[in-house]
């Protein structure tokens, strides 16, 4: 496999995740579709290069005091545990079904998003309403006095 | 911190960890949300996230390397990719309509999804 489609799908995962939308939930499927990789693989280099990327948001966010310790805390410990749980367990599957259920997990997400992306224009929708009207109000009010 | 907020925690950390560990992503899309849930402010649980997502990665990331899923090689050009297209992205944001790009990921994981199933 040519090296730049691999730099090309990262350039696309990143951009996306850049954006703050999962880019490696758009990564995995780019890497096994169009490039052929395998999904166990294509997970492990999600993971991998999340590191680097991760680490140097994490590193700006502190700066700017955005992190939440307690929480941190206390989620960690019970992430990390079922996280390596289902790792182990995935090795145990194969990648054809494996492929099948990440597909499914990739629909629910899908779906999700959508829903999120609806919430988000009807908020938008009344944040415009709201000014307009008070300026329909103001005029009214002007031309009547 | 109250009984109640603690065990939400721990039922959120329990659920992304399962994801990140099963699908080796996915799991900072479900931790916002469950963050906002559990009263963080948006730019708290967007930064805290990805501090909690970065040790369940390496962790992952250990148990697939020692199942003999890495190639190095690949990993290696995809990170360069995936951090200058980081970088543009996180520039990007600041020009595009954050709800259009909701819309285009939404179709875009959607279809992948449907592709990957058939």
């Amino acid at each position: 496999m040519a090296w730049y489609f691999l730099v090309l799908a990262g350039l696309f995962g990143g951009l996306v995740g850049g954006m703050g939308m999962g880019g490696g939930t758009l990564l995995i499927p780019i890497l096994t579709m169009f490039l052929g990789v395998e999904q166990h693989l294509a997970q492990a280099i999600n993971l991998l290069v999340f590191i680097p990327t991760g680490l140097i948001a994490v590193l700006i966010h502190a700066k700017n005091k955005l992190l939440d310790f307690k929480v941190f805390g206390i989620i960690i410990i019970p992430a990390i545990a079922t996280a390596v749980g289902s790792a182990l367990l995935v090795g145990e599957i194969k990648s054809d079904t494996l492929r099948i259920i990440f597909g499914a997990f990739l629909i629910i997400i899908g779906l999700f998003e959508l829903y999120q992306a609806i919430n988000t224009t009807i908020k938008n929708k009344r944040k415009i309403n709201t000014p307009i009207i008070k300026h329909n109000l103001y005029s009214r009010f002007s031309r009547d006095f | 911190m109250t009984v109640s907020k603690i065990s939400g925690l721990v039922v959120a950390g329990m659920v992304i960890g399962v994801i990140n560990g099963f699908f080796g992503g996915g799991g900072g899309m479900i931790c916002v949300p469950a963050l906002l849930l559990l009263g963080l402010k948006n730019k708290e649980a967007q930064a805290t996230a990805i501090l909690i997502m970065l040790p369940i990665s390496i962790a992952s990331a250990i148990v697939y390397y020692s199942n003999g899923f890495v190639d190095w090689w690949t990993v290696l050009f995809v990170a360069i990719g995936s951090i200058f297209g980081g970088i543009v992205g996180a520039y990007l944001l600041k020009k595009l309509s954050n709800n259009v790009l909701q819309y285009i990921f939404a179709v875009v994981v959607l279809s992948a999804g449907i592709r990957m199933l058939f």
